[in-house]
């Protein structure tokens, strides 16, 4: 689940700001999570930037066995039936 | 005859009243009495009517009855069969929502405690809904809208009919097991409380209070309740609004994650600046520091060369007691009183000295007095006026008479100084003797 990992490097990143913030912390521990922040940062950047925008369809196949395959427009272009209003 | 009678003539009837007596043996028939306030029949419900039911029979609940009207002979007792019941002022579905939706609230299926919270920053979004209808076009927009690189796993089902609350349920399942799936939202289009009713039945209920992953429930529109919205982690008015609900905006993310790196590093930088400062402070106060130590240092000094002088000044006053006592306890000390006996004594035994000395001289004045009477009788007197003794050798008798000695012996004169050893050439006796 990588939306989790991202999540938490941001919750994560929040904490050390607000560490850092604070101005408690001595200077050398200060400077080890700025750098942490630092390195958290550019990974959730990379997140953000790399992402792939997939869209999939969870089917069943003739033996009855879910698998993920690319959504296409066909996949909702049928025409809207009667029971979904 | 009864039987028959009663059966064509009261082939049906609609009968309202209170269900009581409820009785439900294992041969899934169902009996009870329905009464109102002034008459009571027995009735009966075979198991092909009441499997049909929607909602579970209970003591006391008000129904509107269809049936047709027999004789149970063993017992000679007439009663109602009763083929359609519809509990009175409402419907029978609402009846079976209220019904299930109280079992599944005691069983705590519905418990906030139960609720997980919506992840942040989903990566993946999973959909349970109909493949055909506007519900699925319009999450897909919205999602990609704010956030344009989401995945999205679609589990394409019948929302409504025959197999669809078991669709529903197995998608559900299917999307936890997938492991990727973030968040989800199940939901559909609005439509009558019919319409809607895969979403009030149990199994799919079930299988969203049992979700692993957190769902958003979008079932119809903002007036349709359903118990998916209940079993859900979070309830949405429609699905467009489940997928605001779902997807952070991309653009405000990254802000917040740009003003994140931005405060971090100021927050460092000035963390520096204030090291700095903290250093110069550090210095002047150590400099004050010293000061203060100096100061206090000079204190010390001060009030040691006072303590110094006030020991000094008790020493003195001290000695200066010691002194007095001394004197006052050596004027009544023994030693003192020795010592002027001392004084004394040696006064008192030269005037003892002087007294006897005055004395003996007296004496001796006395004595000497006498002895100068004496000496003139003495024959050592009589020698210093010039005499001698003369006396024989070596016989050493006084010669008084000149017979006493011969020619050519020796005599000895004794002279007041010294003696002289003479010869005797002549004697001469006198004539008297």
């Amino acid at each position: 689940m990588a939306g989790v990992k991202f999540e938490q490097a941001m919750a994560r990143l929040e904490a050390i700001v607000g560490e850092l913030e604070k101005g408690d912390l001595p200077l050398d521990e200060s400077l080890k999570i700025f750098e942490e922040g630092i390195r958290l940062s550019k990974n959730c950047l990379r997140v953000l930037e790399e992402a792939e925008r997939k869209v999939e369809v969870l089917v069943q196949d003739k033996n009855g066995k879910k698998q993920l395959r690319a959504f296409t427009s066909d996949d909702i272009d049928v025409p809207e039936s009667a029971e979904d209003s | 005859m009864v039987r028959l009678s009663l059966e064509t003539d009261f082939a049906e009837v609609w009968l309202e009243g209170e269900i009581s007596n409820l009785r439900a043996p294992v041969s899934g028939h169902l009996y009870c009495t329905l009464k109102d306030q002034t008459s009571q029949v027995r009735a009966v419900i075979f198991r092909s009517a009441a499997v049909r039911l929607r909602f579970g029979l209970e003591e006391g609940l008000h129904v509107v009855v269809r049936g047709r009207l027999s004789v149970y002979e063993p017992r000679g007792e007439y009663q109602v069969i009763l083929d359609h019941l519809e509990p009175k002022g409402r419907g029978a579905l609402q009846l079976a929502f209220e019904q299930l939706k109280r079992r599944l609230e005691a069983e705590g299926l519905f418990d906030r405690e139960g609720k997980q919270s919506l992840p942040a920053f989903p990566r993946t979004v999973g959909i349970v809904t109909s493949p055909t209808g506007a519900a699925v076009r319009d999450l897909i927009t919205v999602l990609h809208r704010r956030c344009p690189i989401l995945n999205i796993i679609i589990a394409p089902v019948q929302v409504q009919g025959a197999g669809s609350a078991e669709q529903i349920t197995a998608a559900i399942q299917a999307l936890n097991r997938l492991g990727v799936v973030d968040v989800m939202i199940i939901g559909r289009g609005g439509g009558s409380l019919e319409d809607l009713w895969s979403f009030n039945e149990e199994a799919v209920v079930r299988a969203i209070a049992a979700s692993q992953v957190p769902i958003v429930s979008a079932v119809g529109h903002e007036t349709d309740v359903t118990l998916a919205d209940f079993a859900a982690d979070v309830r949405a008015p429609t699905p467009s609004a489940a997928a605001e609900m779902v997807a952070p905006v991309l653009t405000e993310t990254a802000e917040r994650l740009g003003m994140l790196t931005a405060r971090c590093r100021q927050a460092m930088t000035s963390r520096c600046m204030e090291q700095h400062q903290r250093r110069d402070l550090l210095l002047a106060h150590m400099g004050s520091i010293r000061f203060r130590v100096l100061k206090e240092a000079q204190r010390v000094d001060g009030a040691v060369t006072g303590m110094r002088e006030a020991v000094r000044a008790r020493l003195r006053q001290a000695i200066v007691n010691a002194q007095t006592w001394t004197q006052a306890l050596m004027s009544r000390s023994p030693v003192f009183q020795v010592r002027r006996d001392l004084v004394i004594v040696p006064q008192l035994r030269s005037r003892l000295v002087a007294a006897v000395n005055h004395g003996l001289k007296r004496k001796a004045e006395h004595t000497r007095a006498y002895l100068g009477r004496f000496n003139g009788l003495s024959p050592l007197a009589i020698l210093e006026r010039g005499y001698g003794i003369l006396e024989t050798m070596p016989g050493r008798q006084i010669i008084r008479n000149a017979g006493q000695v011969s020619v050519g012996e020796e005599i000895l004169a004794r002279l007041a100084r010294g003696q002289i050893r003479c010869a005797v050439e002549e004697v001469k006796l006198d004539p008297s003797d």
